[in-house]
């Protein structure tokens, strides 16, 4: 047999300082996690439609199998974390290596050969990948369980469940990779589940143009990301590896030049620009809201928008080189990250949409991520995107759970007074709510306070610590929270509070869903109410030792070959204070509208308000002005579509195809009707002016010959072919005899 | 000498078990349309099974070298011999194009384009099988240029006969173009028999020789004719123009052979013919294939855009995908020609089917407008979601063949070989990664188009408009297995491609040839 299918057979890694292959049978078969998925997609494809619950129950059971097995390795992990020792095998003997307690599980096969090179596939494990492994899943089935109620009757049952069992074997199979060529597998995978996923409703236009939308933007940033690998394949790693870490072991060990790794980390930055919604890419994520509610929560919240945070976390050592992140107190990660989460969250609060209101929301969030990234705030941002992920997720199952009984997903027009009709939804979305505000004790609380600590830039009481002084991004981040518990407010209020403003033909009151809905819905609610105890600030009084920064611990690579080393902030109780004051000035200021004004007016004159009459916008010029920027969404969207995408489409394409026709075409044109002139003239003068007159003169040939040969002479094909021949070879001749003599 | 008497009657048999079906065929009434079918089908099958065995039987620990070698006296007089033989660069082109055609075949069993003659249409497309399989195991120039010209007939009747209604003009343009490019090609045959010490048409001497003893003017212009003459075929920018018109006037068949295997033709003919044996040239000309190589992946690119036929379109799309192929080769690496092979073969699969698609959506709605077209998703969901299937290969999509011929091709850029300015490349990696987001844009645009949407009210109640037909299953099955299965395993071509790639650009070390030596040293130190 040949040894084509030798592919197969594993291939050993070389093994590097903090890198094991034999560990715990779950970290190394954490293979299976994604796997499960995947051949439940292929499953459902084939005979989902033939099954008794139309495939649902097969894409359950293999992320609920997955769940356990990413469960499993979970534990492992905390095993493996505290008590594994790496050991070296010598001549001498089989002897521990000493200072090494950070150990990653590594496990590869050969996957493709180039210029002598062998490229493996395979799984990275440690902390952040299992991490994300449980998260995913997670997420993943909770939303599988939602939807087999929430889009119960749409037609395409069937094939939604097998995207989604997809989608979830493509966002594991990219959290675990070992090597960035197959990253970049994953990270595209996930962005065409999200491609079919968003135009699900595809017959309608706007919905097949937000999917376009979505994966053209996408591609965009995948520019950088393909520019970014390769200089990383090139310039890291001793040259010509995809290794994670290897490139990651060789930048901590310096050497690689700063000016490749420059270049890498602002490539990659324009990919996770467009997958992690980041300004001035971010303008997909909000259309994306086209796909139905669960797709929303489990990619365009969850998980896959968070794919450019984790390839941040992930590439750690390109991008803290690369941006130069210690030391400093501003730079473009950071930056970018602190404007996209004040710019989202502005956006969050001229939307009547709610699925936008929590779009712009997440990207705001993402924002927060990003920047604790870019200043050096690694666990903070890992932390966040695990609580985000719970409590986003809950917001958008109950933003479905809400407009599956309304109908319709619009604040103002078709809700209003809700808490009343579904008190479960309310009680689930109102957690969501303070947990994304960042109120103490929610999940948010923990994550965000880590990252305004992480920035070093508290001067109050002596500083934070953290890799630079952050001041800028600090203030932002403040600034943020203030805006999101306002937009939270409001969102609250509309859907809420108030009296209902929908129901228009309809002949039922709305209704609270059933527990397919909302099981789901307490699951996460309590998540993000406890999940921010994973990783209580160190120092943390009220509590013994051993119970603060469990998840820091366990999740980051701290003492590894492949982490930078970077500085750890100390939390500040005053910090912590002013930053709940400062959120909660804008939970009040925006509960005073609403709750207070807007409700007062509302109740006096006897209407269900969203706003009040004469507000703001319409007696300041300048807060209207600003209004009408936000909402026409910073022009952005106008700059692209009509500017961009319309002159490459039209002009730009018209005028290539213009050159193609009319110039190019033109010269080849010219050229066959030059030569047939040519071979017309050829054969009036030569053929019919001096040979014929021979012949006229010395005699008549037969007619028959005549009208054979005139048949031969202006077939037109033989014509152009002889003549271009000729030509064509009396002129290369006359090249070669030039130079060659 | 190794003659056909010893072990290694496969490749002979490979190439003329087409002919002796076409001979066969002459013999069948024309009136007997099945059993042209049939013999034209079973023909390919036995191909088919020849290929098999030899993707069976090859050495493949051993693919560095060419095996099945035969090599006797053909034409004593000017030195030309029958000299076949197969490595590792030719095998994934011989079986590609052995896998097409029974499946255009098995495709025209109820597709025979009008004006019909079963007979005709099937004798011509064996021919050319013959033809095709004859130049991808050529070791002889003679021989090359003599199977290289025979596809040349056959495809031109096809398009001039069965074609569309500006079929004249296509089929002209297509001929002319093609034999302009061949004439400059054989004179840089000739001019590489006559300048060269051994007086030789064979390959094998040629490549070893490697343009010693030409001087350098010389070979860059002996290697200009074969640039023409090859670009011509793959077609590069700008001599591109007789493939939209050609693609858009051939039969469906026609268009998938052309853009399956005959345009491979062209690239081949760079990576066995021109690069090996004279390499020198080859890098004095790297810097301008490349920069053809990445304005046809633009300029393709924009042309798809631009176009209001579904069929045109994806002609023009074949103009920016051999640009990735021909970057990949530009760079003078191992890499960058593993590449481009991967990219031929999977640029064959992917675009072989969307003009298979194509001719459905024409039999169907007998218009290939894309304005006209829409919501074939409801009409005819299963052919709808192998549109979107195949236009995710075609834009690169990971996971699915197309992404193993751009993402290595874009890499190599990143690195040319020694001799090749670095900095011009990096610039034409940029230009490429962005060419894959402008083919994004025009499949996936074609896609809403033509795909999503509701049914226009034309088509809305056309009882002609059904899905896909078991022929069309049993056609298109390979194929789409073809691009799932590269697509998650691409050592199955890498592997194959990859020590004779390496062999052949370590043989211009030998030579001299500077440039690729520390390419290739280089990566065969990493």
């Amino acid at each position: 047999m040949p040894t084509v299918f030798a592919t197969l057979a594993p291939s050993s890694v070389p093994t590097s300082s903090t890198v094991t292959q034999s560990a715990n049978w779950f970290l190394e078969n954490a293979w299976l996690v994604p796997l499960l998925p995947a051949l439940s997609f292929v499953c459902i494809l084939f005979f989902g439609k033939r099954l008794r619950y139309k495939g649902a129950e097969l894409g359950i059971a293999a992320v609920a199998l997955s769940l356990i097995l990413a469960a499993c390795a979970g534990v492992a992990w905390l095993d493996h974390r505290d008590n594994f020792v790496l050991h070296n095998t010598t001549d001498a003997g089989v002897e521990a290596v000493a200072g090494e307690s950070y150990v990653a599980v590594q496990n590869s096969t050969q996957w493709l050969q180039s210029g002598g090179i062998e490229f493996s596939a395979g799984i990275l494990v440690d902390g952040l990948s299992v991490m994300m492994l449980v998260m995913v899943s997670l997420v993943s089935l909770l939303v599988h369980v939602y939807s087999t109620d929430y889009v119960s009757d749409d037609k395409r049952y069937t094939h939604f469940f097998a995207f989604l069992s997809l989608f979830t074997a493509a966002m594991l199979f990219f959290v675990l990779s070992d090597n960035i060529l197959q990253m970049i597998v994953g990270w595209e995978l996930v962005g065409v589940c999200s491609f079919v996923l968003i135009g699900h409703w595809w017959e309608q236009k706007p919905n097949s143009d937000a999917a376009l939308k979505a994966f053209l933007t996408n591609r965009v940033g995948d520019v950088g990301l393909l520019i970014g690998v390769i200089t990383l394949f090139f310039a890291a790693g001793g040259g010509k590896t995809f290794d994670t870490i290897k490139i990651n072991e060789a930048i901590v060990q310096g050497g690689v030049s700063h000016s490749a790794l420059v270049v890498a980390s602002l490539c990659l930055m324009a990919a996770v620009m467009s997958k992690s919604g980041q300004f001035i890419l971010h303008t997909w994520l909000p259309d994306a809201m086209a796909g139905p509610t669960p797709v929303s929560a489990l990619i365009h919240a969850a998980t896959m928008v968070v794919a450019g945070v984790f390839m941040i976390a992930r590439l750690y050592p390109v991008f803290f080189e690369g941006m130069q992140i210690g030391g400093s107190s501003i730079n473009v990660m950071a930056t970018i990250g602190a404007v996209t989460l004040v710019f989202g969250g502005l956006l969050a609060f001229v939307q009547n949409d709610i699925k936008k209101v929590l779009a712009y929301s997440t990207v705001s969030q993402l924002g927060y991520m990003v920047m604790a990234l870019g200043v050096g705030a690694w666990t903070a941002a890992v932390f966040h995107l695990f609580t985000h992920a719970f409590f986003k997720a809950n917001l958008f199952l109950g933003s479905g759970s809400v407009a599956h009984a309304v109908h319709s997903f619009d604040m103002k027009k078709d809700m209003g007074g809700l808490r009343k009709f579904m008190p479960k939804t309310y009680v689930t979305f109102i957690i969501g709510s303070l947990a994304l505000a960042g109120l103490f004790p929610l999940a948010g609380f923990w994550s965000k306070d880590e990252i305004l600590a992480g920035t070093g830039g508290w001067g109050l009481f002596g500083g934070t610590g953290g890799n630079g002084t952050y001041t800028f991004h600090l203030l932002m981040g403040m600034f943020g929270a203030a805006l999101t518990a306002a937009y939270m407010t409001r969102c609250v209020y509309l859907t809420f509070h108030g009296t209902y403003r929908g129901g228009h033909g309809q002949h039922h009151e709305p209704h609270e869903s059933g527990p397919r809905i909302l099981v789901p819905l307490y699951i996460l609610s309590g998540l993000a109410i406890v999940a921010g105890l994973a990783n209580l600030p160190p120092g943390f009084q009220l509590v013994n030792n051993s119970w603060t920064e469990r998840f820091g611990h366990f999740i980051e690579p701290v003492g590894s070959s492949y982490f930078p080393k970077i500085a750890h902030a100390t939390p500040s109780w005053s910090l912590a204070v002013v930053a709940s004051v400062v959120a909660l000035f804008g939970a009040v200021a925006a509960f005073y509208y609403y709750f207070v004004k807007v409700d007062r007016l509302a109740k006096t004159t006897q209407q269900s308000l969203t706003e009040l009459p004469e507000g703001l916008t319409e007696s300041n010029a300048l807060a209207g002005a600003g209004h009408k920027t936000l909402v026409n969404k910073y022009y952005l969207d106008h700059i692209y579509e009509r500017g961009i995408v319309a002159a490459t489409k039209g002009p730009l394409a018209r005028a290539a195809y213009w050159v193609n026709q009319h110039m190019i075409d033109n010269a080849v044109n010219t050229t066959g009707e030059t030569a047939v002139k040519m071979g017309r003239s050829m054969y009036d003068l030569v053929d019919q002016g001096v040979i014929d007159a021979f012949v006229d003169g010395s005699g008549r040939v037969s007619d028959a010959t005549g009208e054979e040969l005139r048949q031969i002479n202006s077939g037109k094909v033989q014509n152009y072919a002889a003549i271009l021949f000729a030509m064509a070879a009396v002129l290369a001749g006359a090249f070669i005899i030039i130079f060659a003599f | 000498m190794n003659t056909i008497a010893e072990n290694n009657w496969l490749l002979t048999a490979l190439v003329f078990t087409p002919l002796a079906g076409a001979l066969l065929m002459v013999l069948i009434p024309e009136k007997d349309e099945r059993s042209h079918k049939q013999a034209a089908l079973i023909t390919s099958l036995l191909t088919l099974g020849l290929a098999v065995f030899l993707l069976w039987d090859f050495d493949y620990s051993n693919a560095a070298s060419l095996q099945y070698f035969v090599d006797t006296q053909w034409i004593e007089v000017i030195g030309a011999g029958y000299t076949i033989g197969v490595d590792g660069m030719s095998l994934p082109l011989i079986a590609l194009t052995a896998l097409i055609m029974p499946l255009v075949f098995v495709y025209s069993w109820h597709h025979i384009p009008e004006p019909g003659n079963a007979k005709a249409f099937l004798i011509l497309s064996l021919i050319l099988e013959t033809g095709m399989i004859g130049t991808f195991v050529a070791q002889d120039l003679v021989l090359f240029f003599v199977f290289f010209e025979v596809v040349l007939l056959p495809m031109f009747f096809m398009i001039a006969v069965w074609g569309g209604a500006n079929r004249r003009y296509a089929s002209l343009k297509f001929f002319l173009f093609t034999l302009f490019g061949s004439a400059l090609m054989l004179l840089s045959f000739l001019a590489l028999y006559f300048l060269t010490d051994e007086g030789t048409f064979n390959m094998l001497v040629l490549t070893e020789n490697a343009g010693a003893g030409i001087a350098r003017g010389t070979q860059l212009l002996i290697f200009a004719g074969m640039f023409i003459g090859f670009g011509v075929k793959v077609p590069m920018f700008p001599f591109h123009t007789w493939l939209p018109d050609a693609h858009t006037e051939a039969p469906t068949q026609g268009s998938v052979i052309l853009a399956a295997v005959l345009l491979k033709l062209g690239t081949y003919g760079f990576i066995r013919i021109a690069i090996p044996m004279l390499p020198e040239a080859a890098e004095a000309w790297a810097p301008w294939i490349g920069l053809l190589a990445v304005i046809g992946i633009i300029y393709g690119a924009l042309g798809c855009l631009a176009q209001t036929d579904m069929k045109r379109l994806i002609a023009f799309s074949s103009v920016a995908h051999m640009g990735f192929v021909m970057l990949g080769i530009a760079t003078l690496t191992d890499f960058g020609i593993n590449a481009a092979i991967f990219g031929m073969v999977a640029h064959g699969l992917i675009t072989g089917m969307l003009f298979f698609i194509a001719g459905s959506v024409k039999e169907r709605y007998h218009t290939l407008e894309i304005k006209r077209l829409g919501g074939m998703l409801v009409q005819a969901p299963r052919m709808g979601w192998i549109l979107g299937f195949v236009s995710m290969a075609s834009l690169g999509l990971p996971g699915l063949a197309g992404f193993w011929g751009e993402f290595p091709a874009i890499l190599a850029a990143y690195n040319p070989a020694a001799g090749v300015p670095e900095g011009t490349f990096r610039g034409y990696m940029v230009v490429a990664a962005i060419g894959t987001v402008l083919a994004a844009g025009y499949l996936l645009w074609l896609l809403q188009r033509t795909a999503m949407g509701e049914p226009s009210i034309e088509f809305a109640d056309d009882p002609n408009i059904t899905d896909v037909s078991p022929t069309e299953w049993i056609a298109w099955t390979p194929l789409l297995v073809g691009i799932v299965l590269f697509g998650v395993a691409p050592g199955l071509i890498f592997e194959v491609t990859d020590p004779a790639v390496v062999q052949s650009l370590d043989n211009c070390i030998m030579t001299g040839c500077e440039g690729v030596q520390t390419a290739t040293s280089a990566a065969g130190g990493g």
